[in-house]
Protein backbone atom coordinates (compact mmCIF):
# COMPACT_ATOMS: atom_id res chain seq x y z
CA UNK A 1 0.00 0.00 0.00
CA UNK A 2 1.41 3.19 -1.01
CA UNK A 3 0.83 6.60 0.46
CA UNK A 4 -0.73 8.79 -2.06
CA UNK A 5 -0.10 11.93 -0.20
CA UNK A 6 1.41 15.04 -1.72
CA UNK A 7 4.86 16.34 0.30
CA UNK A 8 2.62 19.48 1.20
CA UNK A 9 -0.34 17.44 2.61
CA UNK A 10 2.62 15.12 4.79
CA UNK A 11 3.48 18.50 5.51
CA UNK A 12 0.10 19.64 7.42
CA UNK A 13 0.01 16.64 8.82
CA UNK A 14 2.81 16.64 10.69
CA UNK A 15 1.96 20.03 11.56
CA UNK A 16 -1.22 18.74 13.65
CA UNK A 17 -1.75 19.16 16.80
CA UNK A 18 -2.35 15.83 17.85
CA UNK A 19 0.19 14.05 16.50
CA UNK A 20 1.90 11.61 18.82
CA UNK A 21 5.51 12.76 20.00
CA UNK A 22 7.88 11.00 22.05
CA UNK A 23 6.21 11.25 25.33
CA UNK A 24 3.18 9.40 23.55
CA UNK A 25 5.72 7.23 21.89
CA UNK A 26 8.13 6.15 24.49
CA UNK A 27 5.27 4.48 27.52
CA UNK A 28 3.61 2.18 24.36
CA UNK A 29 6.98 1.37 23.06
CA UNK A 30 9.07 0.76 26.05
CA UNK A 31 9.45 -0.56 29.74
CA UNK A 32 10.82 1.24 32.81
CA UNK A 33 11.78 4.69 31.08
CA UNK A 34 13.90 6.34 33.52
CA UNK A 35 15.41 10.05 32.17
CA UNK A 36 19.19 11.49 32.52
CA UNK A 37 19.32 15.16 32.89
CA UNK A 38 22.24 17.42 32.04
CA UNK A 39 25.33 17.73 29.76
CA UNK A 40 27.97 17.92 32.61
CA UNK A 41 29.35 21.06 31.35
CA UNK A 42 26.50 24.09 31.08
CA UNK A 43 22.94 22.87 31.64
CA UNK A 44 19.93 20.51 30.92
CA UNK A 45 18.50 21.00 27.44
CA UNK A 46 14.44 20.23 27.49
CA UNK A 47 14.41 20.28 24.21
CA UNK A 48 16.04 16.73 24.18
CA UNK A 49 15.13 13.60 26.48
CA UNK A 50 17.52 10.89 27.53
CA UNK A 51 17.84 8.14 29.45
CA UNK A 52 17.37 4.46 29.58
CA UNK A 53 14.55 2.14 29.08
CA UNK A 54 14.16 -1.55 28.47
CA UNK A 55 12.36 -2.84 24.93
CA UNK A 56 9.98 -5.50 25.92
CA UNK A 57 10.32 -7.13 22.51
CA UNK A 58 13.47 -8.27 22.74
CA UNK A 59 13.40 -9.42 26.27
CA UNK A 60 13.38 -6.45 27.69
CA UNK A 61 17.25 -5.72 26.80
CA UNK A 62 17.97 -2.25 28.26
CA UNK A 63 18.01 0.38 25.45
CA UNK A 64 19.13 4.24 25.58
CA UNK A 65 16.80 6.93 24.48
CA UNK A 66 17.74 10.47 23.00
CA UNK A 67 14.31 11.82 21.83
CA UNK A 68 13.27 15.33 20.57
CA UNK A 69 10.64 16.28 22.55
CA UNK A 70 7.78 18.54 20.69
CA UNK A 71 5.13 20.15 23.38
CA UNK A 72 1.74 19.13 22.93
CA UNK A 73 0.35 22.18 23.86
CA UNK A 74 1.97 25.83 24.72
CA UNK A 75 3.49 25.74 28.08
CA UNK A 76 5.55 21.99 26.82
CA UNK A 77 6.24 23.40 23.97
CA UNK A 78 7.61 26.44 26.27
CA UNK A 79 9.36 24.07 28.35
CA UNK A 80 10.85 22.28 25.56
CA UNK A 81 11.77 25.46 23.30
CA UNK A 82 9.16 23.60 20.45
CA UNK A 83 11.66 20.99 20.41
CA UNK A 84 14.75 23.16 19.07
CA UNK A 85 17.43 22.23 20.79
CA UNK A 86 20.61 24.39 22.25
CA UNK A 87 24.31 23.26 22.54
CA UNK A 88 23.99 21.63 25.59
CA UNK A 89 21.24 19.50 24.25
CA UNK A 90 23.22 18.03 21.77
CA UNK A 91 26.20 17.75 24.45
CA UNK A 92 23.73 15.44 26.88
CA UNK A 93 22.94 13.43 23.53
CA UNK A 94 26.39 12.84 22.97
CA UNK A 95 27.10 11.93 26.83
CA UNK A 96 24.48 9.37 26.63
CA UNK A 97 25.45 7.66 23.70
CA UNK A 98 29.06 7.64 24.93
CA UNK A 99 27.60 5.75 28.12
CA UNK A 100 25.71 3.56 26.17
CA UNK A 101 28.50 2.67 24.52
CA UNK A 102 30.53 1.63 27.50
CA UNK A 103 27.62 -0.20 28.19
CA UNK A 104 27.16 -1.82 25.19
CA UNK A 105 23.51 -0.46 24.88
CA UNK A 106 22.30 0.07 21.52
CA UNK A 107 21.14 3.76 20.96
CA UNK A 108 17.40 4.59 19.86
CA UNK A 109 17.36 8.88 18.44
CA UNK A 110 13.95 10.09 18.13
CA UNK A 111 13.96 12.84 15.58
CA UNK A 112 11.51 15.36 15.65
CA UNK A 113 12.57 18.76 15.36
CA UNK A 114 11.93 22.29 12.94
CA UNK A 115 15.68 22.50 13.61
CA UNK A 116 18.71 23.29 16.17
CA UNK A 117 17.56 26.63 17.78
CA UNK A 118 19.00 30.04 16.96
CA UNK A 119 20.26 32.54 19.20
CA UNK A 120 22.64 34.62 20.80
CA UNK A 121 23.43 32.03 23.55
CA UNK A 122 23.24 29.36 21.44
CA UNK A 123 25.92 30.99 19.25
CA UNK A 124 28.09 31.83 22.71
CA UNK A 125 28.14 27.86 23.47
CA UNK A 126 28.65 26.80 20.29
CA UNK A 127 25.96 25.01 18.24
CA UNK A 128 27.76 24.81 15.47
CA UNK A 129 30.68 22.94 17.55
CA UNK A 130 27.98 20.73 19.29
CA UNK A 131 26.55 19.34 16.36
CA UNK A 132 29.87 19.14 14.74
CA UNK A 133 31.29 16.88 17.16
CA UNK A 134 27.89 14.86 17.60
CA UNK A 135 28.32 13.38 13.44
CA UNK A 136 32.12 12.82 14.38
CA UNK A 137 31.57 11.19 17.45
CA UNK A 138 28.20 9.08 15.80
CA UNK A 139 30.14 7.87 13.03
CA UNK A 140 32.65 5.70 15.63
CA UNK A 141 30.50 4.99 18.38
CA UNK A 142 30.85 1.15 19.02
CA UNK A 143 27.31 0.12 19.73
CA UNK A 144 24.25 0.31 17.00
CA UNK A 145 22.57 3.25 16.54
CA UNK A 146 18.73 3.43 15.54
CA UNK A 147 17.50 6.74 14.33
CA UNK A 148 13.67 7.10 13.59
CA UNK A 149 11.84 10.11 12.22
CA UNK A 150 8.89 10.80 13.79
CA UNK A 151 7.76 14.27 12.12
CA UNK A 152 10.09 16.88 11.30
CA UNK A 153 13.30 16.51 10.35
CA UNK A 154 15.04 19.54 10.21
CA UNK A 155 18.23 20.25 9.02
CA UNK A 156 21.58 20.10 10.75
CA UNK A 157 19.46 20.01 13.84
CA UNK A 158 17.78 16.82 13.35
CA UNK A 159 20.98 15.34 11.28
CA UNK A 160 23.22 15.84 14.49
CA UNK A 161 20.75 12.75 15.95
CA UNK A 162 20.81 10.66 12.78
CA UNK A 163 24.26 9.54 11.74
CA UNK A 164 23.02 6.06 12.61
CA UNK A 165 23.51 2.47 11.38
CA UNK A 166 19.73 2.42 9.85
CA UNK A 167 17.35 5.63 9.27
CA UNK A 168 13.25 4.73 9.34
CA UNK A 169 10.81 7.52 8.90
CA UNK A 170 7.50 7.46 9.76
CA UNK A 171 5.36 7.59 6.24
CA UNK A 172 4.37 11.14 6.75
CA UNK A 173 7.63 12.52 8.50
CA UNK A 174 9.39 14.52 6.55
CA UNK A 175 13.40 15.50 6.33
CA UNK A 176 14.94 18.24 4.45
CA UNK A 177 18.37 20.31 4.45
CA UNK A 178 15.80 23.36 5.18
CA UNK A 179 12.35 23.83 5.55
CA UNK A 180 10.21 24.39 2.95
CA UNK A 181 9.38 27.69 3.48
CA UNK A 182 12.73 28.75 4.33
CA UNK A 183 13.45 27.19 0.66
CA UNK A 184 11.39 29.12 -1.14
CA UNK A 185 11.89 32.68 0.77
CA UNK A 186 15.65 32.24 -0.10
CA UNK A 187 15.66 30.71 -3.40
CA UNK A 188 13.06 32.54 -4.68
CA UNK A 189 12.53 35.12 -2.13
CA UNK A 190 8.48 34.48 -2.03
CA UNK A 191 7.50 32.90 1.21
CA UNK A 192 4.21 31.67 0.02
CA UNK A 193 5.59 29.00 -2.77
CA UNK A 194 6.08 27.28 0.55
CA UNK A 195 4.07 24.13 -1.19
CA UNK A 196 5.53 24.24 -4.47
CA UNK A 197 8.88 24.10 -2.44
CA UNK A 198 8.25 20.79 -0.49
CA UNK A 199 7.13 18.94 -3.62
CA UNK A 200 10.34 20.02 -5.28
CA UNK A 201 12.72 19.31 -2.83
CA UNK A 202 12.21 15.38 -2.36
CA UNK A 203 11.80 15.18 0.77
CA UNK A 204 9.11 12.58 1.67
CA UNK A 205 10.17 8.72 2.93
CA UNK A 206 10.16 7.67 -0.15
CA UNK A 207 12.44 10.16 -1.64
CA UNK A 208 15.02 9.84 0.97
CA UNK A 209 14.86 5.83 0.73
CA UNK A 210 15.38 6.49 -3.17
CA UNK A 211 18.83 8.72 -2.18
CA UNK A 212 19.84 6.20 -0.03
CA UNK A 213 19.37 8.31 3.03
CA UNK A 214 16.31 6.24 4.98
CA UNK A 215 16.70 2.39 5.04
CA UNK A 216 12.83 1.79 6.22
CA UNK A 217 9.49 3.28 5.74
CA UNK A 218 7.14 2.67 8.64
CA UNK A 219 3.29 3.09 8.22
CA UNK A 220 1.33 5.05 9.94
CA UNK A 221 -2.77 4.20 11.19
CA UNK A 222 -5.03 5.50 8.27
CA UNK A 223 -5.09 9.06 7.66
CA UNK A 224 -2.05 9.10 9.91
CA UNK A 225 -0.46 8.62 13.40
CA UNK A 226 -2.97 10.91 15.07
CA UNK A 227 -5.51 8.63 14.28
CA UNK A 228 -4.02 5.79 16.59
CA UNK A 229 -0.91 6.14 18.24
CA UNK A 230 -1.03 2.59 19.70
CA UNK A 231 -0.87 0.70 16.13
CA UNK A 232 1.78 3.57 15.00
CA UNK A 233 3.36 2.80 17.91
CA UNK A 234 3.42 -0.76 17.36
CA UNK A 235 4.87 -0.43 14.01
CA UNK A 236 7.73 1.20 14.95
CA UNK A 237 8.53 -1.79 17.53
CA UNK A 238 8.23 -3.94 14.98
CA UNK A 239 10.52 -2.40 13.22
CA UNK A 240 13.51 -1.07 15.64
CA UNK A 241 12.67 -5.64 16.92
CA UNK A 242 13.89 -6.22 13.01
CA UNK A 243 16.89 -3.57 13.04
CA UNK A 244 18.13 -4.55 16.69
CA UNK A 245 18.30 -8.14 15.85
CA UNK A 246 20.38 -7.36 12.90
CA UNK A 247 22.74 -4.98 14.10
CA UNK A 248 23.51 -6.22 17.51
CA UNK A 249 24.29 -8.71 16.42
CA UNK A 250 27.05 -7.04 14.08
CA UNK A 251 30.67 -7.59 14.66
CA UNK A 252 31.54 -3.75 16.05
CA UNK A 253 33.97 -3.16 13.21
CA UNK A 254 32.14 -4.66 10.69
CA UNK A 255 28.87 -2.31 11.97
CA UNK A 256 31.22 0.79 12.26
CA UNK A 257 32.70 0.30 8.61
CA UNK A 258 29.44 -0.02 7.43
CA UNK A 259 28.20 2.99 9.11
CA UNK A 260 30.84 4.79 7.12
CA UNK A 261 29.79 3.24 4.01
CA UNK A 262 26.38 4.20 4.52
CA UNK A 263 27.23 8.12 4.17
CA UNK A 264 30.27 7.58 2.15
CA UNK A 265 27.82 7.01 -0.72
CA UNK A 266 25.85 9.47 -0.19
CA UNK A 267 26.71 12.43 -2.75
CA UNK A 268 25.80 12.96 -7.19
CA UNK A 269 27.99 14.17 -9.06
CA UNK A 270 29.94 13.83 -12.26
CA UNK A 271 33.75 14.68 -14.43
CA UNK A 272 34.26 17.24 -16.74
CA UNK A 273 35.65 15.95 -20.00
CA UNK A 274 39.50 16.49 -20.39
CA UNK A 275 39.24 19.41 -22.69
CA UNK A 276 36.36 21.53 -20.98
CA UNK A 277 39.32 22.10 -18.90
CA UNK B 1 14.61 26.48 10.74
CA UNK B 2 18.62 26.86 11.37
CA UNK B 3 19.73 27.42 8.05
CA UNK B 4 16.56 29.34 7.22
CA UNK B 5 17.25 32.81 5.56
CA UNK B 6 21.26 31.97 5.96
CA UNK B 7 22.35 31.90 2.46
CA UNK B 8 19.64 35.06 1.86
CA UNK B 9 21.21 37.02 4.93
CA UNK B 10 25.48 36.29 3.86
CA UNK B 11 24.46 36.97 0.43
CA UNK B 12 22.91 40.07 1.27
CA UNK B 13 25.78 41.37 3.63
CA UNK B 14 28.10 39.96 0.54
CA UNK B 15 26.56 42.47 -1.80
CA UNK B 16 26.12 45.41 0.41
CA UNK B 17 29.79 44.51 1.13
CA UNK B 18 30.94 45.05 -2.74
CA UNK B 19 34.36 43.67 -2.32
CA UNK B 20 35.95 44.82 -5.83
CA UNK B 21 37.13 41.52 -6.64
CA UNK B 22 33.79 40.12 -7.49
CA UNK B 23 30.78 39.85 -8.87
CA UNK B 24 30.26 42.68 -11.72
CA UNK B 25 34.04 43.53 -11.57
CA UNK B 26 35.04 39.71 -11.77
CA UNK B 27 32.80 39.04 -14.90
CA UNK B 28 34.16 42.14 -16.75
CA UNK B 29 37.86 41.85 -16.44
CA UNK B 30 38.33 44.56 -19.33
CA UNK B 31 36.69 47.34 -16.72
CA UNK B 32 39.24 48.88 -14.50
CA UNK B 33 38.60 47.66 -11.06
CA UNK B 34 37.77 50.06 -8.54
CA UNK B 35 40.06 52.43 -7.62
CA UNK B 36 39.22 52.34 -4.16
CA UNK B 37 38.66 49.02 -1.46
CA UNK B 38 35.78 50.47 1.66
CA UNK B 39 35.84 47.73 4.04
CA UNK B 40 32.69 46.92 5.33
CA UNK B 41 33.59 46.46 9.18
CA UNK B 42 35.00 49.89 9.49
CA UNK B 43 34.13 51.18 6.28
CA UNK B 44 37.82 52.44 5.82
CA UNK B 45 38.87 53.49 2.26
CA UNK B 46 42.12 52.34 0.66
CA UNK B 47 43.49 52.03 -2.38
CA UNK B 48 42.75 48.92 -4.11
CA UNK B 49 46.46 48.64 -5.22
CA UNK B 50 47.76 49.34 -2.32
CA UNK B 51 45.02 46.77 -0.43
CA UNK B 52 46.58 43.76 -2.88
CA UNK B 53 49.64 44.64 -1.87
CA UNK B 54 48.64 44.47 1.85
CA UNK B 55 47.07 40.85 1.00
CA UNK B 56 43.60 41.95 1.10
CA UNK B 57 43.58 43.03 4.79
CA UNK B 58 42.16 46.31 5.87
CA UNK B 59 45.07 48.80 6.74
CA UNK B 60 42.69 50.51 9.32
CA UNK B 61 41.33 48.29 11.51
CA UNK B 62 42.98 44.58 10.29
CA UNK B 63 39.82 42.99 8.53
CA UNK B 64 41.12 40.31 6.64
CA UNK B 65 39.18 40.42 3.17
CA UNK B 66 37.74 37.28 1.44
CA UNK B 67 40.31 35.95 -1.48
CA UNK B 68 39.91 33.77 -4.24
CA UNK B 69 41.12 30.44 -4.35
CA UNK B 70 43.88 31.43 -6.64
CA UNK B 71 45.12 34.14 -4.67
CA UNK B 72 44.58 31.86 -1.15
CA UNK B 73 46.75 29.86 -2.64
CA UNK B 74 49.59 31.93 -3.78
CA UNK B 75 49.92 32.64 -0.42
CA UNK B 76 49.92 29.49 1.41
CA UNK B 77 52.07 26.95 -0.72
CA UNK B 78 55.89 27.11 -1.59
CA UNK B 79 56.15 28.08 -4.87
CA UNK B 80 55.05 25.55 -7.99
CA UNK B 81 54.00 22.62 -5.39
CA UNK B 82 50.62 22.47 -6.05
CA UNK B 83 49.17 19.72 -7.49
CA UNK B 84 45.52 19.33 -7.04
CA UNK B 85 43.20 16.64 -6.71
CA UNK B 86 39.49 15.97 -8.16
CA UNK B 87 39.72 18.54 -10.19
CA UNK B 88 37.32 17.96 -12.98
CA UNK B 89 34.67 16.66 -10.33
CA UNK B 90 31.42 18.87 -11.37
CA UNK B 91 27.89 19.28 -10.00
CA UNK B 92 25.08 17.34 -10.99
CA UNK B 93 21.25 18.24 -10.23
CA UNK B 94 19.73 16.02 -7.54
CA UNK B 95 16.29 17.34 -7.65
CA UNK B 96 16.29 19.24 -10.96
CA UNK B 97 16.63 22.44 -9.42
CA UNK B 98 15.83 24.76 -12.59
CA UNK B 99 18.78 26.41 -13.96
CA UNK B 100 21.29 24.83 -11.19
CA UNK B 101 23.68 23.25 -13.62
CA UNK B 102 23.48 26.15 -15.83
CA UNK B 103 24.24 28.42 -13.09
CA UNK B 104 27.36 25.78 -11.70
CA UNK B 105 29.10 25.72 -15.13
CA UNK B 106 28.96 29.65 -15.73
CA UNK B 107 30.04 30.40 -12.00
CA UNK B 108 33.18 27.38 -12.87
CA UNK B 109 34.24 29.59 -15.68
CA UNK B 110 34.13 32.58 -14.12
CA UNK B 111 35.92 31.61 -10.39
CA UNK B 112 37.88 29.01 -12.63
CA UNK B 113 37.28 26.24 -10.55
CA UNK B 114 35.25 23.12 -11.09
CA UNK B 115 33.35 23.67 -7.89
CA UNK B 116 33.82 25.84 -3.94
CA UNK B 117 36.50 23.88 -2.93
CA UNK B 118 39.83 23.26 -4.66
CA UNK B 119 41.70 20.42 -2.94
CA UNK B 120 45.58 19.16 -3.36
CA UNK B 121 48.64 18.54 -2.71
CA UNK B 122 51.58 21.39 -1.71
CA UNK B 123 54.54 22.15 0.76
CA UNK B 124 54.41 24.82 3.03
CA UNK B 125 58.00 26.15 3.85
CA UNK B 126 59.01 22.59 2.63
CA UNK B 127 56.41 20.45 4.65
CA UNK B 128 54.42 18.45 2.42
CA UNK B 129 50.32 18.74 3.29
CA UNK B 130 46.93 18.45 2.01
CA UNK B 131 45.21 21.61 1.23
CA UNK B 132 41.42 22.36 0.79
CA UNK B 133 40.44 26.04 -0.18
CA UNK B 134 36.97 27.12 -0.06
CA UNK B 135 35.75 30.18 -2.18
CA UNK B 136 33.11 32.03 -1.33
CA UNK B 137 32.62 33.80 -4.80
CA UNK B 138 31.66 30.47 -5.79
CA UNK B 139 28.14 30.39 -4.68
CA UNK B 140 28.80 31.72 -1.28
CA UNK B 141 31.08 28.35 -0.95
CA UNK B 142 28.06 26.42 -0.31
CA UNK B 143 28.42 22.68 0.47
CA UNK B 144 26.45 20.38 -2.12
CA UNK B 145 27.86 17.02 -3.15
CA UNK B 146 30.92 17.83 -4.79
CA UNK B 147 32.31 20.05 -2.04
CA UNK B 148 31.44 17.13 0.15
CA UNK B 149 33.01 14.45 -1.94
CA UNK B 150 36.47 16.19 -2.76
CA UNK B 151 36.82 16.96 1.12
CA UNK B 152 35.99 13.18 2.00
CA UNK B 153 38.86 12.24 -0.75
CA UNK B 154 41.01 14.79 0.88
CA UNK B 155 41.13 13.24 4.08
CA UNK B 156 40.42 9.76 3.14
CA UNK B 157 43.90 10.34 0.56
CA UNK B 158 45.65 12.43 3.67
CA UNK B 159 45.07 8.82 5.99
CA UNK B 160 46.40 6.71 3.18
CA UNK B 161 49.49 8.74 2.85
CA UNK B 162 49.89 9.87 6.72
CA UNK B 163 49.52 13.70 5.76
CA UNK B 164 48.41 16.73 7.54
CA UNK B 165 45.12 18.46 6.41
CA UNK B 166 45.33 22.36 6.20
CA UNK B 167 41.83 23.79 5.07
CA UNK B 168 40.35 27.22 5.18
CA UNK B 169 36.54 27.18 5.45
CA UNK B 170 34.38 29.42 3.98
CA UNK B 171 30.71 29.03 3.46
CA UNK B 172 27.38 30.59 3.51
CA UNK B 173 26.46 26.42 4.12
CA UNK B 174 24.63 23.35 2.93
CA UNK B 175 23.68 23.86 -0.60
CA UNK B 176 20.00 23.62 -0.37
CA UNK B 177 19.91 23.49 -4.62
CA UNK B 178 21.03 19.27 -3.66
CA UNK B 179 18.34 19.15 -1.12
CA UNK B 180 18.60 16.49 1.26
CA UNK B 181 21.98 15.14 -0.06
CA UNK B 182 23.79 18.46 0.82
CA UNK B 183 23.32 17.94 4.22
CA UNK B 184 24.27 14.60 4.33
CA UNK B 185 27.57 15.99 3.04
CA UNK B 186 28.31 17.35 6.45
CA UNK B 187 27.92 13.52 8.00
CA UNK B 188 30.20 12.00 5.52
CA UNK B 189 32.89 14.37 5.88
CA UNK B 190 32.80 14.53 9.62
CA UNK B 191 33.38 10.73 8.97
CA UNK B 192 35.95 11.31 6.94
CA UNK B 193 38.07 13.42 9.02
CA UNK B 194 37.13 10.34 12.36
CA UNK B 195 39.37 8.39 10.16
CA UNK B 196 41.83 10.38 9.52
CA UNK B 197 41.84 11.20 13.23
CA UNK B 198 42.22 7.79 13.89
CA UNK B 199 45.03 7.24 11.63
CA UNK B 200 46.49 9.75 14.32
CA UNK B 201 47.39 12.75 11.38
CA UNK B 202 47.11 16.20 12.22
CA UNK B 203 44.04 18.71 10.86
CA UNK B 204 43.79 22.36 10.85
CA UNK B 205 41.28 24.26 9.98
CA UNK B 206 41.59 28.21 9.05
CA UNK B 207 38.30 30.11 9.28
CA UNK B 208 38.23 32.62 7.33
CA UNK B 209 35.14 35.39 6.40
CA UNK B 210 32.32 33.90 6.35
CA UNK B 211 32.44 30.27 7.85
CA UNK B 212 28.47 29.89 8.85
CA UNK B 213 25.41 27.20 8.74
CA UNK B 214 26.53 23.57 7.88
CA UNK B 215 30.45 23.72 7.24
CA UNK B 216 30.43 25.65 10.70
CA UNK B 217 28.37 22.45 11.99
CA UNK B 218 30.47 19.94 10.49
CA UNK B 219 34.27 19.99 9.11
CA UNK B 220 34.82 23.95 10.07
CA UNK B 221 34.29 22.99 13.94
CA UNK B 222 36.37 19.52 14.00
CA UNK B 223 40.05 21.16 13.46
CA UNK B 224 42.73 19.50 16.21
CA UNK B 225 43.73 23.09 16.23
CA UNK B 226 41.00 26.01 14.98
CA UNK B 227 43.03 29.03 13.76
CA UNK B 228 41.10 32.01 12.49
CA UNK B 229 41.48 34.87 10.45
CA UNK B 230 40.98 38.70 12.08
CA UNK B 231 37.58 40.11 11.99
CA UNK B 232 36.04 37.02 9.83
CA UNK B 233 32.27 36.49 10.53
CA UNK B 234 31.80 32.48 12.38
CA UNK B 235 28.30 31.18 12.89
CA UNK B 236 26.22 28.79 13.29
CA UNK B 237 22.71 30.69 12.18
CA UNK B 238 22.45 33.78 10.03
CA UNK B 239 22.72 37.10 11.90
CA UNK B 240 19.63 38.37 10.55
CA UNK B 241 17.83 34.60 11.82
CA UNK B 242 18.89 35.15 14.90
CA UNK B 243 17.58 39.04 15.24
CA UNK B 244 14.50 37.85 13.92
CA UNK B 245 14.07 34.78 16.84
CA UNK B 246 14.89 37.07 19.53
CA UNK B 247 13.55 40.23 18.25
CA UNK B 248 16.30 42.66 19.54
CA UNK B 249 19.57 43.89 17.96
CA UNK B 250 23.37 42.01 18.14
CA UNK B 251 26.38 43.80 19.03
CA UNK B 252 28.05 44.32 15.85
CA UNK B 253 31.40 41.94 16.77
CA UNK B 254 28.86 39.09 17.29
CA UNK B 255 29.75 36.09 15.85
CA UNK B 256 33.41 37.67 15.00
CA UNK B 257 36.66 35.11 15.42
CA UNK B 258 37.43 37.75 18.46
CA UNK B 259 33.86 36.80 19.83
CA UNK B 260 34.60 33.26 18.80
CA UNK B 261 37.71 32.82 20.49
CA UNK B 262 36.40 34.54 24.11
CA UNK B 263 33.80 32.13 23.65
CA UNK B 264 35.89 29.05 23.72
CA UNK B 265 35.97 27.98 19.96
CA UNK B 266 39.06 29.33 18.14
CA UNK B 267 42.79 28.67 19.53
CA UNK B 268 44.59 31.37 17.43
CA UNK B 269 43.46 33.94 15.53
CA UNK B 270 46.58 34.17 12.85
CA UNK B 271 47.31 37.41 10.56
CA UNK B 272 47.86 36.66 7.19
CA UNK B 273 51.38 37.34 6.93
CA UNK B 274 52.56 34.87 9.56
CA UNK B 275 50.16 32.27 8.66
CA UNK B 276 52.99 30.20 6.66
CA UNK B 277 55.58 30.38 9.69
CA UNK B 278 52.34 29.61 12.15
CA UNK B 279 51.38 26.07 10.27
CA UNK B 280 55.22 25.14 9.71
CA UNK B 281 55.62 25.57 13.32
CA UNK B 282 52.72 23.54 13.95
CA UNK B 283 53.92 20.97 11.69
CA UNK B 284 57.09 20.65 13.36
CA UNK B 285 56.09 20.39 16.46
CA UNK B 286 53.93 17.25 15.57
CA UNK B 287 56.81 15.69 14.59
CA UNK B 288 56.35 15.99 10.43
CA UNK B 289 59.50 16.33 8.62
CA UNK B 290 60.12 19.05 5.44
CA UNK B 291 60.43 17.17 2.19
CA UNK B 292 63.74 17.75 0.74
CA UNK B 293 64.71 21.23 -0.66
CA UNK B 294 62.24 24.35 0.33
CA UNK B 295 61.22 26.18 -2.94
CA UNK B 296 60.37 29.32 -2.19
CA UNK B 297 56.61 30.97 -2.31
CA UNK B 298 56.08 34.32 -1.44
CA UNK B 299 58.59 35.97 0.18
CA UNK B 300 57.57 35.74 4.18
ZN1 LIG C 1 38.54 48.06 8.05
Amino acid sequence: MTNQLTASERLMLIRDKNRPTVNDYIPLMFNRFMEFCGDRCYGDDKAILGGIATFPRLGNMPVTIIAQVKGRNIDENKRTNFAMPHPEGYRKALRLAKQAEKFSRPVICLVDTPGAFCGIEAEERGQGEAIARNLMAFMTLKTPVISIVLGEGGSGGALALAVCDELMMLENALYSVISPRGFASILWKDPTRESEAAELMKITAEDLLEFGVAERVIAEADGGAQNDARFTASNISDALEDALRKHCKTDTAKLLEARYEKFRKIGMFDFMEEESL
Amino acid sequence: MALEHLFQTVRERFNKEGDASTGEARSRPEVPKDLMFKCPRCLGSTYTEEFEKNRKICKHCNYHSRLTWKERLLMTADRDSFVELDSRMISVNPIDFPGYEQKVRDLGEKCQTSEAVVTGECTVLGYKIVIGIMDSHFMMASMGSVVGEKITRAFEYAADKSLPVLLFTASGGARMQEGIISLMQMAKTSGAIAKHNEAGQLYITVLTDPTTGGVTASFASLGDIIIAEPKALIGFAGRRVIQDTIKQQLPDDFQSAEFLQESGFVDIIVDRKHLRKTVSRILEMHCYVKEGQLKGGEKA
